[in-house]
């Protein structure tokens, strides 16, 4: 597992700069705009709009294939689902699987479905891949006002990813050395992956003790207000960007509808 | 048992953290192994599981036993999931915060000051009804998807899941690990035998 | 600015416990002193710094006695402003990704105001030596610059009570010297009062003037170290303490060992996705009726050797073989074995035994190996008592593994291998952080077991524990051939 920090990275490209309250906000009302509608248009003109900005986030299309992967199942699921349990098949009928009929009805929705599956994934990789998460901490505290002692908690935590990562492949081998494997046996991999999960909760409850006892130490409840070593300034550049997400989140829907194709999430 | 304060200190927060931490990781290793052959099971059969994404939020609540405990542990749990590449994208910071608010409702219920099984199994119910019906409004619309045969089953399968993994199992684990004597700064942990 | 300590009649026992943690403490610190405290494991030391650090929170534990830390009186539970807080394990004391933010944690939590944070950041890693820019991952340091990061984020709060707890405990030798100068740096060229636990005394006598010895009912002997030790000497010995000038005699074996067992082959392996080879060409040999020693610096690969002959990873070149005598019937190399299959010939030891628990209870854990290659009940039962007995676990059958001591717990990794009888035994630092105590128990069954006819292969840092064991060392130098 590679750790968090090549995950979430800092960026110098000029989308990837900007304050990360201000990604975020700009991302989720993307984000909402693409959820409020069921039809393939609208996600696919979003995925459009994504893959141009892409450079400017300065992450490669290569790596964005690379992780919007999973997202591939998801559809593939998605789909898979729509062709059993549709709840109307109307057009005309393509082809049969055993009694259930696939129209063009059913395929356009699973286009709409699987197409908003990756509109949405799409700027959530993008931010995510661009955000460094101190620096995610220190806006929500000094940008957002979010209680301190709760995003610092949870900012150190997330230190701990990459080291429980490598926890979780470690109780693997002890437990293969104690001579225990499931082999092709599903219920027996259930049964170890419940245990291991046990073993790695209490690893992680006993580091996260002692964190705690180590930050309280070091004053981090010692009830003075906190200042801060890193400033995380929400400047006029910020502010565009959140601005330039609403408009073009609305022409958006605008298009759709000006289209007909539009098809709201709550008829 | 003295009541507890409302106030969380830093060994609350950094161990729910932690909690949510942990069960992002579990759950990559999860889909690591699972990914392939569970995403053939068509929906609604796939919620059979389902129990297992809402655990963080009971656990939080029974280890921590603050308001927002659930809430909160659940919601990193989500972070930490889209960090590592989730196919859901950033819904799941929604789904997870409305799943722990489920999870916290059960708790608030019995004002946070009961803890049985009984609450635990409230509050995995709850907390798998949020999920499912975040689910069947956002990503399974009626217009798409058959209500009687897909969305109500998948409702009631997701909820019985969450009843039993999270609820259940939920309450299980927080008594297994006060026995291991990790739990010893909360009060989950002192209700064990002094070692 | 130094401080003066003084406990009286202090006692704290934790909640969910029966047993006081430490109790009758009567103590006085002066300022500028430079105390070692020493006892036996469970003697409370660390509960004793964890209470002058002021940590003790109420509702975690019961109290008798006072604790005062002047000046103005401070107490237990008061914010502790003024007091630096090191403890041993490096990962679990550093809370940001990048060494500079993780120093100026401190401040922040003070309030300083953000001008002088970055100044007196720089100047607290400049005080320990620090090695590496501000930007540093802290994830990307070795343990022992972990620790030194440590030291450098409680010094920044400019404190006069620091206190140390076993810092070096988790390192390796280089990591440790690595503390210790950081720790001989800072005290130079201040007056600051020195709380220090250590396992190894002999290399932390340098940094104090006088040692206290915790026992139970309290301070057990007080003084400069040359009195405490000669007087007190045997009885600590006796008590698991590492007293300088008491060496452990030697038990290696006369004869070359038995046939061969397992033997590795131009050996290297990658972790997936990693640039850099984590073990390159590396060829061992294990025999029967041998201790084999695996020694070498931080990231030489000794740990991944040790997994590779564990049949628990699967080599990126080279092959691992095992002789027809250790495979009795199986083919393929061992990383295609059965888990069952494996832990009868190669029982393999981890580092931090935690990792292998499985069961909820010491017998059980005892019984799972035996019951997985298959023995019966009956046989079974006989196997959990023989090494409950032989390894002075009788009395904890029925605890739950997690709730043991640290050198309970090592014995009972140790035992649960041993459960299913194999001919090879792989330890990974077997010695780490023993009293001495535990630490001559290990080395004697380990003893035995070689003498019995197991191959036992340790990788280790312990020099002691190679002189006390080893009939043969391999040194991995960690150069990549590549």
């Amino acid at each position: 597992m590679s750790s968090v920090a090549t995950l979430m990275r800092r960026s110098d490209a000029p989308l990837a700069r900007r304050n990360p309250v201000a990604k975020l906000a700009a991302g989720l009302v993307f984000t909402f705009a693409v959820l409020a509608t069921l039809d393939p248009v609208t996600p696919a003109l979003a995925i459009g709009i994504v893959l141009v900005l892409v450079p400017l986030f300065g992450v490669g299309y290569g790596e964005l294939a690379r992780r919007a992967a999973p997202v591939l199942l998801g559809a593939t699921g998605v789909i898979v689902s729509l062709l059993f349990f549709a709840a109307e098949r109307t057009g005309t009928v393509l082809f049969t699987v055993g009694p259930f009929a696939v129209t063009t009805g059913v395929v356009y929705t699973a286009l709409g479905l699987s197409l908003r599956l990756f509109a949405v994934a799409l700027p959530a990789i993008l931010i995510f891949a661009t955000t460094d998460p101190t620096d995610l901490a220190d806006a929500l505290i000094q940008n957002v006002k979010a209680p301190p002692r709760f995003a610092i908690g949870a900012l150190a935590a997330l230190r701990l990813v990459p080291l429980l990562g490598a926890q979780w492949r470690l109780l693997g081998l002890a437990r293969r050395a104690r001579g225990v494997d499931a082999g092709a046996n599903p219920v027996a991999a259930l049964r170890n992956f419940a245990s291991a999960t046990f073993a790695l909760l209490v690893g992680a409850i006993r580091r996260g003790t002692r964190l705690a006892t180590a930050m309280d130490a070091r004053g981090f409840d010692s009830g003075l207000p906190r200042t801060w070593a890193r400033r995380q300034r929400f400047g006029l550049a910020d502010l565009a960007l959140v601005a330039a997400a609403v408009v073009v989140s609305a022409a958006l829907i605008a298009t759709t509808v000006a289209l007909g194709t539009f098809d709201p999430l709550l008829a | 048992m003295a009541q507890t304060s409302r106030r969380w200190r830093t060994v609350d927060i950094v161990v729910a953290s932690v909690v949510g931490v942990a069960f992002g990781v579990v759950f990559w290793a999860w889909t690591l192994l699972w990914s392939g052959p569970a995403d053939a099971i068509p929906l609604p059969g796939r919620a059979f599981m389902y129990g297992m994404w809402l655990v963080p939020a009971v656990l939080g609540g029974l280890i921590i036993r603050k308001p927002g405990a659930a809430t909160y542990t659940e919601t990193v749990a989500a972070v930490v999931a889209i960090a590592l590449g989730s196919v859901w994208g950033w819904s799941i910071f929604f789904q997870g915060v409305i799943e722990g608010l489920g999870a916290e409702l059960g708790f608030a219920i019995f004002a946070y000051r009961r803890f049985s099984m009984g609450v635990a199994l409230l509050a995995g119910t709850l907390a798998g009804l949020a999920a499912a019906i975040f689910d069947i409004v956002a990503w399974y619309p009626a217009s798409a998807y058959d209500t009687a045969t897909m969305r109500l089953p998948y409702v009631a399968i997701t909820a019985v899941s969450s009843l039993v993994i999270a609820g259940l199992g939920g309450y299980a684990l927080t008594k297994a690990l006060a026995q291991t004597g990790v739990l010893d700064r909360f009060p989950s942990g002192r209700e064990r035998v002094p070692v | 600015m130094a401080v003066q300590v003084e406990l009286r009649g202090f006692g704290w026992r934790h909640a969910g416990r029966a047993a006081w943690a430490v109790r009758g403490v009567d103590l006085r610190i002066e300022r500028g002193e430079r105390v070692l405290l020493l006892g036996p494991s469970g003697a409370g030391k660390s509960t004793l710094l964890a209470a002058l650090a002021g940590l003790l929170a109420e509702d975690s534990g019961e109290q008798e006695g006072t604790v005062t830390i002047a000046p103005g009186g401070v107490g237990i539970g008061a914010a502790g402003g003024g007091i630096g807080l090191l403890c041993q394990d490096p990962e679990t004391q550093l809370v940001m990704a990048r060494a500079g933010d993780d120093v100026a944690f401190g401040l922040e939590n003070r309030g300083v105001p953000p001008e002088e944070i970055w100044p007196t950041v720089d100047a607290a890693l400049a005080a320990v030596g620090f090695a590496y820019p501000r930007d540093h991952p802290t994830s990307a340091l070795s343990g022992g610059e972990q620790q030194r990061l440590a030291l450098a984020g409680a010094l920044a709060t400019r404190p006069s009570l620091l206190l140390l707890d076993e810092p070096t405990a988790n390192l390796d030798p280089d990591g440790a010297a690595l503390v210790r100068s950081a720790i001989g740096r800072v005290l130079a060229d201040r007056e600051t009062t020195l709380v220090l636990v250590e396992h190894r005394v002999a290399e932390a006598l340098g940094l104090v003037d006088r040692v206290v010895v915790l026992g139970d009912g309290g301070v057990v002997a007080d003084g400069p170290p040359d009195a405490v030790f000669a007087e007190h000497g045997n009885a600590l010995t006796e008590q698991g303490v590492w007293v300088p000038g008491h060496p452990v005699t030697p038990r290696r074996t006369g004869s070359p060992g038995g046939p061969e067992l397992l033997r590795g082959e131009g050996l290297w392996f990658r972790h997936p996705g990693a640039d850099r080879f984590a073990l390159s060409d590396v060829d061992c040999l294990v025999r029967s009726a041998e201790a084999l020693a695996v020694v070498g610096p931080n990231g030489s690969g000794k740990s991944t050797l040790a997994l590779l002959l564990g049949g628990l990873l699967a080599p990126t070149r080279g092959t691992v073989a095992p002789t027809m005598d250790l495979a009795t019937g199986l083919t393929g190399p061992p990383h295609r074995w059965r888990a069952a299959a494996l832990a009868s010939r190669i029982g393999s030891v981890f580092q931090d035994p935690e990792h292998q628990f499985v069961s909820t209870r010491v017998a059980d854990e005892l019984a799972l190996g035996p019951r997985r290659v298959g023995r019966t009940a009956r046989e079974t039962q006989s196997i959990v008592d023989d090494l409950l007995a032989r390894l002075r676990l009788s009395h904890l059958a029925r605890a739950n593994p997690y709730t043991l001591s640290g050198g309970e717990q090592r014995r009972l990794s140790v035992a649960t291998a041993l459960a299913t009888a194999p001919r090879v035994l792989i330890l990974d630092e077997p010695t780490f952080g023993q009293d001495r105590r535990t630490w001559i128990e290990l080395v004697d069954l380990l003893a035995k077991l070689r003498d019995d006819g197991c191959g036992v292969v340790a990788v280790t840092h312990d020099t002691d524990f190679v002189d006390a064991l080893a009939d043969r060392t391999l040194t991995l130098t960690g150069a990549s051939h590549e």
